[in-house]
Protein backbone atom coordinates (compact mmCIF):
# COMPACT_ATOMS: atom_id res chain seq x y z
CA UNK A 1 0.00 0.00 0.00
CA UNK A 2 2.78 2.47 0.76
CA UNK A 3 4.42 1.63 -2.52
CA UNK A 4 1.35 2.30 -4.09
CA UNK A 5 0.57 5.85 -2.39
CA UNK A 6 3.73 7.23 -4.31
CA UNK A 7 2.40 6.44 -7.24
CA UNK A 8 0.58 9.32 -9.32
CA UNK A 9 -2.87 8.35 -11.42
CA UNK A 10 -1.96 11.01 -13.79
CA UNK A 11 1.06 13.05 -14.61
CA UNK A 12 0.70 16.04 -17.02
CA UNK A 13 3.79 17.04 -18.72
CA UNK A 14 2.83 20.97 -19.92
CA UNK A 15 0.98 23.62 -18.95
CA UNK A 16 0.08 25.07 -22.34
CA UNK A 17 -3.62 25.04 -23.14
CA UNK A 18 -3.54 21.31 -24.12
CA UNK A 19 -1.82 20.33 -20.76
CA UNK A 20 -3.96 22.35 -18.17
CA UNK A 21 -7.65 21.20 -20.33
CA UNK A 22 -6.02 17.32 -19.78
CA UNK A 23 -5.91 18.55 -15.94
CA UNK A 24 -8.81 20.01 -15.77
CA UNK A 25 -11.03 17.03 -17.09
CA UNK A 26 -8.40 14.63 -14.76
CA UNK A 27 -8.72 16.33 -11.83
CA UNK A 28 -12.65 16.62 -12.69
CA UNK A 29 -12.61 12.50 -12.98
CA UNK A 30 -10.66 12.32 -9.19
CA UNK A 31 -7.52 11.54 -10.87
CA UNK A 32 -5.74 14.20 -8.80
CA UNK A 33 -3.35 14.93 -12.05
CA UNK A 34 0.43 16.34 -10.92
CA UNK A 35 1.18 18.93 -13.80
CA UNK A 36 4.88 19.43 -14.23
CA UNK A 37 4.70 22.67 -15.66
CA UNK A 38 7.67 23.43 -17.63
CA UNK A 39 10.09 26.72 -17.67
CA UNK A 40 7.79 27.86 -20.56
CA UNK A 41 5.20 27.61 -18.63
CA UNK A 42 1.92 28.33 -19.96
CA UNK A 43 2.95 27.78 -23.48
CA UNK A 44 2.88 29.96 -26.44
CA UNK A 45 0.23 32.26 -25.60
CA UNK A 46 2.46 33.51 -22.78
CA UNK A 47 3.90 34.81 -25.50
CA UNK A 48 1.45 36.63 -27.24
CA UNK A 49 -1.07 39.74 -26.95
CA UNK A 50 -4.61 39.61 -27.71
CA UNK A 51 -6.64 36.55 -28.51
CA UNK A 52 -9.24 37.12 -30.64
CA UNK A 53 -10.40 33.65 -31.67
CA UNK A 54 -10.78 31.57 -28.34
CA UNK A 55 -14.27 30.93 -28.72
CA UNK A 56 -16.03 32.98 -25.19
CA UNK A 57 -14.35 35.79 -25.09
CA UNK A 58 -16.18 37.93 -27.85
CA UNK A 59 -14.18 41.37 -27.14
CA UNK A 60 -10.71 38.86 -27.26
CA UNK A 61 -8.52 38.08 -24.08
CA UNK A 62 -4.48 38.52 -23.28
CA UNK A 63 -2.32 35.43 -23.73
CA UNK A 64 -1.17 35.39 -20.23
CA UNK A 65 -4.68 36.28 -18.69
CA UNK A 66 -6.22 33.22 -20.33
CA UNK A 67 -3.81 30.65 -18.97
CA UNK A 68 -4.14 32.16 -15.80
CA UNK A 69 -7.99 31.44 -16.06
CA UNK A 70 -6.67 27.73 -17.49
CA UNK A 71 -4.36 27.19 -14.14
CA UNK A 72 -6.94 28.34 -11.80
CA UNK A 73 -9.86 26.33 -13.16
CA UNK A 74 -7.29 23.26 -13.25
CA UNK A 75 -6.39 24.00 -9.79
CA UNK A 76 -9.86 24.99 -8.48
CA UNK A 77 -10.49 20.94 -8.87
CA UNK A 78 -7.53 19.39 -7.35
CA UNK A 79 -4.67 19.66 -9.77
CA UNK A 80 -1.28 19.98 -8.24
CA UNK A 81 1.44 21.76 -9.74
CA UNK A 82 4.95 21.31 -10.05
CA UNK A 83 7.60 24.01 -11.29
CA UNK A 84 10.73 22.83 -13.41
CA UNK A 85 10.93 21.18 -16.38
CA UNK A 86 11.32 17.04 -16.70
CA UNK A 87 14.75 16.02 -17.40
CA UNK A 88 14.38 12.46 -18.55
CA UNK A 89 11.56 9.60 -18.78
CA UNK A 90 11.48 6.17 -18.77
CA UNK A 91 8.43 4.58 -20.16
CA UNK A 92 10.20 1.05 -20.33
CA UNK A 93 9.04 0.02 -16.61
CA UNK A 94 5.18 0.50 -15.26
CA UNK A 95 4.74 2.88 -13.33
CA UNK A 96 6.25 5.29 -15.23
CA UNK A 97 9.41 7.00 -13.91
CA UNK A 98 9.51 10.92 -14.72
CA UNK A 99 12.51 13.15 -13.39
CA UNK A 100 12.20 16.57 -12.35
CA UNK A 101 14.78 19.04 -10.91
CA UNK A 102 16.45 14.88 -9.71
CA UNK A 103 13.72 13.92 -8.22
CA UNK A 104 11.47 11.15 -9.28
CA UNK A 105 7.86 10.37 -9.88
CA UNK A 106 5.87 7.44 -10.63
CA UNK A 107 2.41 7.20 -12.82
CA UNK A 108 0.58 5.32 -14.28
CA UNK A 109 -0.54 7.45 -17.00
CA UNK A 110 0.95 10.03 -18.27
CA UNK A 111 -0.08 12.85 -21.18
CA UNK A 112 2.77 14.64 -22.99
CA UNK A 113 1.72 18.16 -23.35
CA UNK A 114 5.07 19.54 -24.42
CA UNK A 115 4.10 21.73 -27.25
CA UNK A 116 7.02 22.99 -29.45
CA UNK A 117 8.86 26.08 -29.16
CA UNK A 118 10.09 28.17 -31.61
CA UNK A 119 12.37 26.94 -34.26
CA UNK A 120 15.59 28.94 -35.18
CA UNK A 121 18.21 29.32 -38.35
CA UNK A 122 20.72 27.45 -36.65
CA UNK A 123 23.64 29.96 -36.89
CA UNK A 124 26.10 30.20 -35.06
CA UNK A 125 26.39 34.48 -34.95
CA UNK A 126 22.50 33.88 -33.96
CA UNK A 127 22.93 31.86 -31.08
CA UNK A 128 25.98 34.28 -29.95
CA UNK A 129 23.54 37.02 -30.09
CA UNK A 130 20.76 35.54 -28.72
CA UNK A 131 19.36 38.13 -26.19
CA UNK A 132 21.21 40.37 -27.48
CA UNK A 133 19.36 41.38 -30.23
CA UNK A 134 18.50 38.06 -31.64
CA UNK A 135 15.36 37.25 -30.51
CA UNK A 136 12.12 34.41 -30.94
CA UNK A 137 9.71 37.15 -28.62
CA UNK A 138 8.05 40.56 -30.10
CA UNK A 139 5.61 41.02 -27.70
CA UNK A 140 8.88 40.41 -25.15
CA UNK A 141 11.79 42.19 -26.98
CA UNK A 142 9.81 44.54 -29.13
CA UNK A 143 10.47 47.77 -26.90
CA UNK A 144 13.94 47.80 -27.00
CA UNK A 145 13.81 48.39 -30.57
CA UNK A 146 12.27 52.16 -30.64
CA UNK A 147 12.93 54.12 -33.80
CA UNK A 148 15.54 51.32 -35.13
CA UNK A 149 15.72 48.96 -38.38
CA UNK A 150 14.87 45.71 -37.28
CA UNK A 151 14.35 42.53 -39.52
CA UNK A 152 11.67 39.74 -38.94
CA UNK A 153 12.38 36.64 -40.53
CA UNK A 154 9.87 33.80 -41.53
CA UNK A 155 6.78 34.32 -43.88
CA UNK A 156 3.90 32.77 -42.28
CA UNK A 157 1.02 34.03 -39.42
CA UNK A 158 3.49 34.14 -36.87
CA UNK A 159 5.93 36.29 -39.03
CA UNK A 160 3.74 38.76 -40.53
CA UNK A 161 2.31 39.16 -36.72
CA UNK A 162 5.55 39.77 -34.95
CA UNK A 163 6.16 42.01 -37.95
CA UNK A 164 2.62 44.34 -37.57
CA UNK A 165 3.46 43.83 -33.70
CA UNK A 166 7.05 45.57 -34.32
CA UNK A 167 6.18 48.19 -36.02
CA UNK A 168 4.51 50.34 -32.90
CA UNK A 169 8.23 50.40 -32.04
CA UNK A 170 10.46 49.94 -35.35
CA UNK A 171 11.33 52.89 -37.30
CA UNK A 172 10.85 50.03 -40.58
CA UNK A 173 10.76 46.25 -40.10
CA UNK A 174 12.66 44.42 -43.00
CA UNK A 175 11.05 41.07 -43.44
CA UNK A 176 13.12 38.84 -45.27
CA UNK A 177 11.61 35.65 -46.86
CA UNK A 178 13.10 32.85 -48.32
CA UNK A 179 9.98 32.04 -50.73
CA UNK A 180 8.59 34.65 -53.11
CA UNK A 181 5.07 34.64 -51.45
CA UNK A 182 3.63 34.51 -48.01
CA UNK A 183 2.62 31.46 -46.28
CA UNK A 184 0.45 33.39 -43.98
CA UNK A 185 -3.40 33.38 -44.17
CA UNK A 186 -5.26 35.90 -46.27
CA UNK A 187 -6.31 38.63 -43.29
CA UNK A 188 -2.70 38.44 -41.56
CA UNK A 189 -1.12 39.13 -44.89
CA UNK A 190 -3.23 41.92 -46.07
CA UNK A 191 -2.71 43.75 -42.66
CA UNK A 192 0.95 43.36 -42.94
CA UNK A 193 1.18 43.80 -46.81
CA UNK A 194 -0.80 47.21 -45.97
CA UNK A 195 1.66 48.39 -43.60
CA UNK A 196 3.70 51.42 -44.75
CA UNK A 197 6.79 50.54 -42.57
CA UNK A 198 7.41 47.10 -43.47
CA UNK A 199 9.72 46.54 -46.33
CA UNK A 200 10.05 43.10 -47.96
CA UNK A 201 13.13 41.12 -48.75
CA UNK A 202 11.85 38.05 -51.14
CA UNK A 203 13.57 34.87 -52.42
CA UNK A 204 16.62 35.16 -49.76
CA UNK A 205 18.17 33.37 -46.92
CA UNK A 206 20.04 34.64 -43.93
CA UNK A 207 23.87 33.37 -43.99
CA UNK A 208 25.22 35.32 -40.91
CA UNK A 209 24.38 37.83 -38.09
CA UNK A 210 26.53 40.50 -37.78
CA UNK A 211 28.53 41.15 -35.16
CA UNK A 212 29.19 38.22 -32.25
CA UNK A 213 32.59 40.01 -31.75
CA UNK A 214 31.09 42.99 -30.95
CA UNK A 215 28.12 41.44 -28.39
CA UNK A 216 25.15 43.32 -30.41
CA UNK A 217 23.28 42.86 -33.94
CA UNK A 218 24.64 45.19 -36.53
CA UNK A 219 23.33 43.87 -39.66
CA UNK A 220 22.16 40.76 -41.67
CA UNK A 221 23.80 39.32 -44.47
CA UNK A 222 21.12 37.94 -46.93
CA UNK A 223 22.12 35.41 -49.78
CA UNK A 224 19.12 35.73 -53.10
CA UNK A 225 18.18 31.97 -53.69
CA UNK A 226 17.51 32.98 -57.48
CA UNK A 227 20.88 35.22 -58.23
CA UNK A 228 23.02 34.04 -55.44
CA UNK A 229 23.84 37.76 -54.65
CA UNK A 230 24.28 38.48 -51.04
CA UNK A 231 23.42 41.68 -49.59
CA UNK A 232 23.79 43.32 -46.19
CA UNK A 233 21.18 44.66 -44.85
CA UNK A 234 22.36 46.64 -41.59
CA UNK A 235 19.50 45.82 -38.36
CA UNK A 236 19.78 46.00 -34.56
CA UNK A 237 17.30 43.63 -34.54
CA UNK A 238 16.21 40.19 -35.45
CA UNK A 239 13.38 38.59 -34.85
CA UNK A 240 13.01 34.87 -36.05
CA UNK A 241 9.71 33.68 -36.91
CA UNK A 242 10.26 30.29 -39.26
CA UNK A 243 8.45 28.34 -36.93
CA UNK A 244 8.39 25.67 -34.68
CA UNK A 245 9.38 22.69 -33.55
CA UNK A 246 7.90 19.93 -31.13
CA UNK A 247 9.17 19.52 -27.69
CA UNK A 248 10.06 15.43 -28.03
CA UNK A 249 13.53 14.98 -27.13
CA UNK A 250 12.25 13.42 -23.75
CA UNK A 251 11.04 10.71 -25.78
CA UNK A 252 13.09 10.13 -28.83
CA UNK A 253 13.62 5.76 -29.22
CA UNK A 254 10.22 5.52 -26.28
CA UNK A 255 7.56 6.92 -28.74
CA UNK A 256 6.96 6.65 -32.25
CA UNK A 257 7.56 10.37 -33.67
CA UNK A 258 7.19 11.53 -36.94
CA UNK A 259 9.85 12.27 -39.60
CA UNK A 260 9.44 16.14 -38.08
CA UNK A 261 9.46 15.06 -34.44
CA UNK A 262 6.01 15.18 -33.68
CA UNK A 263 4.29 12.21 -31.55
CA UNK A 264 1.90 10.05 -33.94
CA UNK A 265 -0.82 9.85 -31.83
CA UNK A 266 -3.78 6.77 -33.30
CA UNK A 267 -7.38 6.14 -31.71
CA UNK A 268 -7.52 10.12 -30.41
CA UNK A 269 -4.96 11.05 -28.10
CA UNK A 270 -3.06 7.31 -27.95
CA UNK A 271 0.68 7.34 -28.66
CA UNK A 272 2.39 3.47 -29.35
CA UNK A 273 3.12 3.12 -25.93
CA UNK A 274 -0.51 1.94 -23.91
CA UNK A 275 -0.79 4.18 -21.00
CA UNK A 276 0.87 7.13 -22.68
CA UNK A 277 -1.32 10.27 -24.50
CA UNK A 278 -0.39 13.20 -25.95
CA UNK A 279 -1.76 16.49 -26.74
CA UNK A 280 -1.47 19.95 -28.11
CA UNK A 281 0.80 20.61 -30.04
CA UNK A 282 3.50 18.32 -29.36
CA UNK A 283 1.50 15.92 -31.84
CA UNK A 284 -0.07 18.34 -34.26
CA UNK A 285 1.74 20.74 -37.03
CA UNK A 286 -1.46 21.46 -39.25
CA UNK A 287 -4.18 23.35 -36.51
CA UNK A 288 -1.71 24.85 -33.78
CA UNK A 289 -4.78 26.33 -32.29
CA UNK A 290 -5.05 27.55 -28.63
CA UNK A 291 -8.88 26.00 -29.49
CA UNK A 292 -7.16 22.81 -30.99
CA UNK A 293 -4.90 22.14 -28.12
CA UNK A 294 -7.86 22.46 -25.53
CA UNK A 295 -9.50 20.03 -27.33
CA UNK A 296 -6.81 17.49 -27.76
CA UNK A 297 -6.11 17.76 -23.89
CA UNK A 298 -9.74 16.94 -23.23
CA UNK A 299 -9.22 14.17 -25.32
CA UNK A 300 -6.26 12.95 -23.81
CA UNK A 301 -7.55 13.21 -20.26
CA UNK A 302 -10.87 10.92 -21.02
CA UNK A 303 -8.44 8.26 -23.24
CA UNK A 304 -6.39 8.14 -19.81
CA UNK A 305 -9.47 8.05 -17.72
CA UNK A 306 -10.70 5.04 -19.73
CA UNK A 307 -7.00 3.33 -19.88
CA UNK A 308 -6.84 3.32 -15.80
CA UNK A 309 -10.15 2.09 -15.15
CA UNK A 310 -9.42 -0.88 -17.59
CA UNK A 311 -6.15 -1.04 -15.99
CA UNK A 312 -7.98 -1.28 -12.46
CA UNK A 313 -10.60 -3.85 -14.33
CA UNK A 314 -7.60 -6.08 -15.18
CA UNK A 315 -5.86 -5.79 -11.78
CA UNK A 316 -9.05 -6.78 -10.02
CA UNK A 317 -9.54 -9.45 -12.25
CA UNK A 318 -5.62 -10.82 -11.78
CA UNK A 319 -6.27 -10.39 -8.31
CA UNK A 320 -9.47 -12.49 -8.03
CA UNK A 321 -7.89 -15.62 -10.25
CA UNK A 322 -4.68 -15.70 -7.88
CA UNK A 323 -7.58 -15.58 -4.83
CA UNK A 324 -9.77 -18.51 -6.59
CA UNK A 325 -6.31 -20.38 -7.54
CA UNK A 326 -5.80 -22.37 -3.96
CA UNK B 1 7.14 36.85 2.25
CA UNK B 2 10.10 36.36 0.16
CA UNK B 3 9.46 39.07 -1.91
CA UNK B 4 10.15 41.85 0.82
CA UNK B 5 13.85 40.32 0.63
CA UNK B 6 13.81 41.70 -3.06
CA UNK B 7 15.05 45.10 -3.60
CA UNK B 8 13.77 47.81 -5.99
CA UNK B 9 16.92 48.92 -8.43
CA UNK B 10 16.44 51.92 -10.33
CA UNK B 11 18.54 54.31 -12.71
CA UNK B 12 19.44 57.20 -9.78
CA UNK B 13 20.39 54.98 -7.10
CA UNK B 14 21.95 52.10 -9.52
CA UNK B 15 25.55 52.94 -8.74
CA UNK B 16 24.81 53.26 -4.96
CA UNK B 17 22.34 50.29 -5.11
CA UNK B 18 24.57 47.84 -7.26
CA UNK B 19 27.77 48.97 -8.76
CA UNK B 20 29.49 50.25 -5.27
CA UNK B 21 27.44 47.36 -3.34
CA UNK B 22 30.50 45.39 -1.23
CA UNK B 23 28.20 41.91 -1.91
CA UNK B 24 27.53 40.21 -5.25
CA UNK B 25 24.19 41.68 -6.82
CA UNK B 26 21.78 39.83 -8.71
CA UNK B 27 19.97 42.48 -10.82
CA UNK B 28 16.53 41.27 -12.72
CA UNK B 29 15.56 43.96 -15.43
CA UNK B 30 11.53 42.85 -16.35
CA UNK B 31 8.76 45.19 -17.51
CA UNK B 32 5.29 45.20 -16.50
CA UNK B 33 4.24 43.46 -20.03
CA UNK B 34 6.72 40.84 -20.21
CA UNK B 35 4.95 37.65 -19.40
CA UNK B 36 7.84 35.64 -18.93
CA UNK B 37 9.48 38.38 -16.61
CA UNK B 38 6.18 37.45 -14.65
CA UNK B 39 6.91 33.58 -14.63
CA UNK B 40 10.16 34.34 -13.47
CA UNK B 41 9.44 36.57 -10.74
CA UNK B 42 8.51 33.48 -7.78
CA UNK B 43 12.30 31.89 -8.80
CA UNK B 44 14.10 35.60 -8.40
CA UNK B 45 11.68 35.96 -4.96
CA UNK B 46 13.31 32.15 -4.04
CA UNK B 47 16.32 33.93 -5.00
CA UNK B 48 16.57 36.04 -2.63
CA UNK B 49 15.09 33.92 0.42
CA UNK B 50 17.97 31.72 -0.19
CA UNK B 51 21.00 33.83 -0.78
CA UNK B 52 19.67 36.32 1.99
CA UNK B 53 22.50 38.15 3.95
CA UNK B 54 24.96 36.50 0.98
CA UNK B 55 23.47 38.24 -2.51
CA UNK B 56 21.95 41.31 -2.68
CA UNK B 57 18.75 40.68 -4.40
CA UNK B 58 16.68 43.28 -6.97
CA UNK B 59 14.97 44.40 -9.62
CA UNK B 60 14.93 46.98 -12.06
CA UNK B 61 11.75 48.13 -14.38
CA UNK B 62 13.04 48.54 -17.80
CA UNK B 63 10.01 50.88 -18.40
CA UNK B 64 10.96 53.18 -15.54
CA UNK B 65 14.32 52.88 -15.71
CA UNK B 66 15.45 53.38 -19.27
CA UNK B 67 19.12 54.33 -18.58
CA UNK B 68 20.53 51.09 -16.92
CA UNK B 69 19.35 48.99 -19.60
CA UNK B 70 20.96 50.97 -22.54
CA UNK B 71 23.88 50.84 -20.53
CA UNK B 72 24.54 47.33 -20.52
CA UNK B 73 23.28 46.52 -23.84
CA UNK B 74 19.94 44.91 -22.94
CA UNK B 75 17.84 43.62 -25.40
CA UNK B 76 15.42 40.89 -24.22
CA UNK B 77 13.80 40.38 -21.09
CA UNK B 78 13.84 38.69 -18.60
CA UNK B 79 17.53 39.08 -18.34
CA UNK B 80 19.57 38.78 -15.12
CA UNK B 81 23.02 40.23 -14.96
CA UNK B 82 25.09 39.29 -11.83
CA UNK B 83 27.91 41.92 -10.80
CA UNK B 84 30.41 41.49 -8.42
CA UNK B 85 32.76 44.53 -7.46
CA UNK B 86 30.71 46.87 -10.04
CA UNK B 87 31.59 44.47 -13.01
CA UNK B 88 28.94 42.17 -14.65
CA UNK B 89 30.10 38.15 -14.07
CA UNK B 90 27.30 36.24 -15.17
CA UNK B 91 24.37 37.23 -17.72
CA UNK B 92 21.57 35.13 -18.33
CA UNK B 93 18.50 35.71 -20.78
CA UNK B 94 15.22 34.62 -20.57
CA UNK B 95 13.53 31.97 -18.50
CA UNK B 96 15.84 29.43 -16.44
CA UNK B 97 15.86 26.94 -13.85
CA UNK B 98 16.38 28.28 -10.19
CA UNK B 99 18.53 24.94 -10.09
CA UNK B 100 21.13 26.66 -12.95
CA UNK B 101 21.06 30.10 -11.85
CA UNK B 102 22.02 28.60 -8.41
CA UNK B 103 24.88 27.08 -10.46
CA UNK B 104 25.94 30.19 -11.65
CA UNK B 105 25.52 32.01 -8.43
CA UNK B 106 27.65 30.00 -6.46
CA UNK B 107 30.56 30.39 -8.74
CA UNK B 108 30.40 33.63 -7.15
CA UNK B 109 29.73 33.44 -3.67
Amino acid sequence: MSASQDVRQVIVIGSGPAGLTAALYTARANLAPLVVEGVEAGGQLMLTTAVENFPGFRDGIMGPDLMAEMRAQAERFGTEILQGDVTAVDLRERPFRITVSGREYRTQALIVATGASARLLGLPSERALMGRGVSTCATCDGYFFRDQDIGVIGGGDSAMEEATFLTRFASKVHVIHRRGELRASKIMQEKALANPKIVWTWNSEIEEIKDPAKGQVSAVVVRDRETGRRTEIPLSGVFVAIGHQPNTSLFTGQIDLDAAGYIRTHDGSRTTVPGVFACGDVQDHVYRQAVTAAGSGCMAAIDAERYLEDLAHAAHAGAGGIAAKP
Amino acid sequence: MATEKVQVFSDGEFDQQVLKNTAPVLVDFWAEWCAPCKRLGPTVDALAADYEGRVVVGKLNVDDNPSTPGKYGIRGIPTLLLFKGGQVVESVVGLVQKDDLKKLIDRHV
